[in-house]
């Protein structure tokens, strides 16, 4: 197999998990962090799919502009999400 | 449970349906006739190297004057969301060192960067949304790393404003040398770069508006994420 889709397809991987995990987390703020890596990792894909200036905007809007805007929202809110179905995941279903 | 259950089957069914509607279209292979005409007249007819810009500025240049009038009304419904009568910063402690030091040393060239790619946007990939969103950044560090800065609205605000009009501008010329709004004058009546493909003095208005757009960009998101920063200060007035 070609060494760059194999490098495709660990960075569309790491995406999934990183929005799993976006989901998922309970501190928002790591949710955060979490949903950054997504768009960070998508900008890095489409600059593997021949896409740099989708990449660049990809890079300044989804991953800085968002998420600062994420982080101020969470700083005038709460940090964590409420523990009303604060079981895992594996419980919730 | 069974909601949950339900979502996922129909979730399944949706991603089924689009993966097989998608697999049958071929990816970057055989080019549409619009795609062909642009690819093949996009020297002669704007001079820009990179077709991307030249559709975006060019071709479909109304759009683009569209897309920046909806980041205008986003930017103007944060401010008006978050219109306070007096605001501060409220941060109570700086940045760390490796933060202020590094910003300091950072900034000039973050903003170099964002200011290349949007006066380059018809030579390399780019343009001036990337650009505006770069030099955004750039300000976001600063309120990042130092907890009394604040932009200069005075001049922040009429920047934005001249950078708007002088896009409506450069089209309405347009409209009045030749036939239709956001025509090229600049390429196509007056002639000027056409000697110079591939550099930097070339490919008519797109330079322009880029740079336009770019600073026009820049400016309205730093005063959304200077309208989130800031807060209300509860004044004795």
């Amino acid at each position: 197999m070609n060494c760059i889709v194999c490098i495709e397809y660990i960075i569309v991987a790491v995406m999934v998990l990183s929005a799993i995990f976006a989901v998922e987390w309970g501190d928002l703020l790591a949710a955060v962090v979490g949903m950054t890596a997504v768009s960070l990792f998508a900008s890095v894909l489409f600059f593997f799919l021949q896409a740099p200036d989708v990449a660049m905007t990809e890079a300044a809007i989804g991953a800085a502009m968002s998420a600062a805007v994420f982080i101020f929202a969470i700083k005038r809110t709460q940090r964590y999400e409420s523990e009303e179905e604060g079981a895992g995941w594996w419980l919730r279903w | 449970m069974v909601k949950r259950i339900l979502a996922i089957i129909m979730l399944l069914i949706v991603g089924f349906w689009m993966a097989n509607a998608l697999s049958g279209v071929p990816f970057g292979e055989d080019k549409m006739l619009v795609g062909k005409y642009y690819l093949e007249n996009v020297k002669e007819q704007t001079g820009a190297v990179n077709a991307v810009t030249a559709v975006v500025v060019n071709y479909r240049g109304f759009d683009t004057l569209g897309e920046v009038t909806v980041l205008f009304i986003a930017s103007t419904g944060v401010g008006a969301l978050l219109w306070r009568k007096k605001k501060e910063r409220t941060a109570k402690s700086e940045g760390s060192v490796v933060l202020r030091t590094g910003s300091r040393i950072l900034l000039p060239f973050i903003m170099l960067f964002g200011a290349y790619i949007f006066i380059h946007g018809h030579l390399t990939p780019g343009g001036g949304f990337p650009g505006g969103a770069t030099i955004a950044t750039a300000f976001l560090m600063l309120y990042l790393a130092f907890k009394d800065y604040e932009i200069e609205h005075k001049v922040f605000e009429p920047i934005e404003g001249l950078a708007g009009v002088g896009y409506v501008t450069v089209g309405l010329i347009g409209l009045a040398i030749g036939s239709y709004f956001l025509f090229d004058w600049i390429w196509q009546t007056w002639g000027w770069g056409h000697e110079n493909i591939g550099r930097l003095l070339s490919a008519g208005f797109i330079p322009i508006i880029y740079t336009l757009i770019g600073i026009k960009v820049g400016t309205e998101l730093t005063g959304i994420v200077d309208n989130m920063v800031r807060e209300e200060v509860k004044g004795n007035d």
